[in-house]
């Protein structure tokens, strides 16, 4: 009872001067988010800064991932690197492999055949949709909303099962070959591919009809953390986040690669910026890929999916058993690499996080002198401290479920 | 603006400092000097339309000289266009001009730069390590360093280190004085231990 009423004794007054002399407020608590907490999508730490509730400083700290990508790459042949790409952004793995072939043919100076572009775009436009599934599913997970995870679970899972179809391998593909591809599309694949084409808008809808008018949800999102048009441009956003904030950029149409320009979609921007715009470009864009993919699977040319360069090309394994010039092009492609020339490229891809690019130097021989990955979720986390000021803790999960990056290919 | 009249452009403003555009593969390599490449980034974004520095990265030329290379790839989303600029940088004077005021992209573009080859940026608000930790004694990217790694020691944890000093349990790790009059009594932490110390004294 005592201590009660001495409590009462302090008058208004005297707690203005508490104040004033910074006992009460002014109180700033460091707190960690990380290294692996499960909304932040890998091991990623992020030191808060609060006021209260309220976020006045933030600091990102990255490269728990890093693994030295491109240190191995100038230690190995082009063809060898391909598996490290699958590691890169792993929620979209065939996105990352079409990618890096087109950056070393870009060197080559080589085209693929239009088979071989339709299957890489049908490859593209899968990841993008399996990447988006994840990051929507996440989000609106880390918001409270965990039944549209499972939702869009259940459709990745076909897109996986499409991947294995088409390689083998579910997670790390490793599909596309400099020059060409591992093997060519089966006949099978087609019908399957169609069939979740047809599924798929129903789960999308199902998904809008969760989210997208949902109270809690657009309260969560609707004007939070709005990024302008010119702060995009100047923090180099690409991708969904660059496109929320209203600005019209995609190099599939840009600068189209892979025969893009052959196919009819449209891009979704937004016009506010903030992270309900973002989480709707990515619901548009995955109706834009099915689009993309009908068109691709209806237009599906027939003939050789390798390029005729026999220098960069591995040949066909049964030919390389039976006869002579195929066996010495198999020993010198593997064992010293593609004879690249020299000089030096950047070729970048609209992957479903962003722009992803390779700049390569190329001292002529089998492998990189450089290989510089140009990873979009490197360059989108940079964004978090502009983003993050002035919100809540809670605000906190809804914009880095937004900014979807993913630390394999940020930390590389 | 085109790409080649951007070039001109570029050319006849910075006449001594830029190098003719190499071409390879439809893309322009421009080298610029090393005094002047600030100057030169603010006149392509202000003048040539060149809003978004798409990448920045370090390259090491070991046995040439100049040994180390910053590469810096613009874009312009007006007309599409991609450029090259390319500066050398000396071993024994590692140090460019930051392009963090220019944009801001650059920050942690130069930080991986610097940590990967030791290339220091001048005005960058904050050059530090990024991928590796503070403290860690070599740059990896460099030619000279080994594929295998070299040994070095782990970061000090942050109560190792002092950064965090770990609450006095007092009893328990959810000890609560309910009623006490500050925060800091109600819920005794670290800093109990000087509280007490006080206590202790006002008691004597």
């Amino acid at each position: 009872m005592g201590t009660i009423h001495e409590m009462e004794l302090i008058d208004s007054a005297a707690r203005a001067q508490q104040a004033l002399d910074g006992e009460l407020g002014g109180e700033r608590m460091i707190l960690n988010m990380g290294p692996s907490h499960p909304s932040t999508h890998g091991v990623f730490r992020l030191v808060l800064e609060l006021d209260g509730e309220e976020i006045s400083n933030c600091w990102p700290e990255i490269g728990y991932l890093h693994r030295g990508d491109e240190k191995i790459a100038e230690n190995m042949t082009w063809t060898q690197f391909i598996p490290y790409t699958d590691r890169l952004d792993y929620l979209a793995p065939l996105a990352n492999n079409v990618a890096y072939a087109y950056a070393v043919e870009k060197l080559c100076g080589i085209t693929v055949p239009p088979r071989c572009q339709h299957i890489r775009v049908v490859c593209a436009e899968l990841a993008r949709i399996s990447s988006h599934l994840l990051g929507i599913g996440a989000m609106s997970m880390d918001l409270g909303a965990l039944t549209v995870f499972l939702y869009t679970f259940q459709q990745r899972e076909k897109i996986y099962d499409l991947a294995e179809l088409l390689c083998g391998a579910r997670f790390t593909t490793s599909y596309t070959r400099i020059g060409g591809l591992a093997n060519d599309m089966p006949a099978d694949f087609i019908p399957m591919c169609r069939k979740f084409i047809a599924d798929l808008p129903a789960t999308i809808d199902e998904v809008d009809k969760l989210l997208t008018r949902n109270k809690i949800f657009v309260e969560r999102n609707r004007d939070v953390a709005v990024l302008s048009r010119a702060d995009a441009i100047d923090f180099g956003a690409t991708g969904p986040i660059l496109r929320g904030s209203g600005v019209e950029w995609d190099i599939r149409k840009a600068r189209p690669y892979g025969g893009y320009e052959n196919f009819q979609f449209d891009i979704p921007t937004g016009t506010v910026g903030d992270c309900m715009d973002r989480y709707l470009v990515r619901m548009e864009e995955m109706r834009q890929s099915l689009r993309i993919l009908q068109q691709a699977l209806d237009t599906m040319p027939g003939g050789e999916w390798n390029a005729p360069e026999a220098k960069i090309v591995l040949p066909e394994k049964k030919a390389v058993l039976t006869k002579m010039e195929e066996l010495i092009h198999h020993f010198i492609n593997v064992t010293q690499g593609i004879n690249a020339p020299a000089g030096e490229v950047y070729f970048s891809a609209e992957n479903p996080k962003g722009e992803l690019g390779f700049y390569i130097i190329s001292k002529g021989g089998g492998t990189p002198h450089r290989l510089k990955i140009r990873a979009p979720s490197f360059v989108n986390l940079q964004l978090v401290p502009l983003l993050a000021k002035g919100h809540m803790v809670a605000d906190m999960v809804a914009i880095l479920g937004s900014l979807d990056f993913v630390m394999g290919e940020c930390d590389r | 603006m085109t790409l080649p009249q951007a070039i001109e452009k570029l050319q006849t403003h910075f006449a001594a400092a830029v190098s003719a555009p190499v071409e390879f593969r439809g893309e322009f390599t421009v080298t610029v000097n090393r005094e002047q490449i600030a100057a030169v980034c603010a006149f392509l974004k202000a003048e040539c339309d060149f809003a978004m520095l798409v990448d920045l990265s370090g390259v090491d030329n070991y046995g040439t000289d100049p040994r180390y290379a910053v590469v810096y790839e613009l874009c312009s989303l007006t007309d599409r266009s991609h450029l090259r600029l390319k500066v050398s940088v000396p071993e024994d004077d590692l140090l460019v001009d930051s392009v963090t005021g220019v944009w801001r992209t650059a920050d942690w573009h130069e930080r991986e730069a610097f940590d990967m080859f030791g290339i220091r940026f001048r005005n960058h608000p904050n050059l530090k390590r990024i991928l590796m930790w503070d403290g860690y004694p070599y740059h990896p990217l460099r030619k000279d360093f080994p594929l295998a790694g070299l040994p070095a020691e782990l970061p000090a944890t942050a109560i190792e280190a002092g950064q965090v000093q770990t609450a006095s349990m007092n009893g328990g790790p959810f000890v609560t004085a309910p009623g006490a009059r500050t925060a800091a009594r109600r819920e005794p932490r670290q800093s109990d231990t000087a509280l007490d110390r006080q206590d202790n004294k006002g008691t004597n």
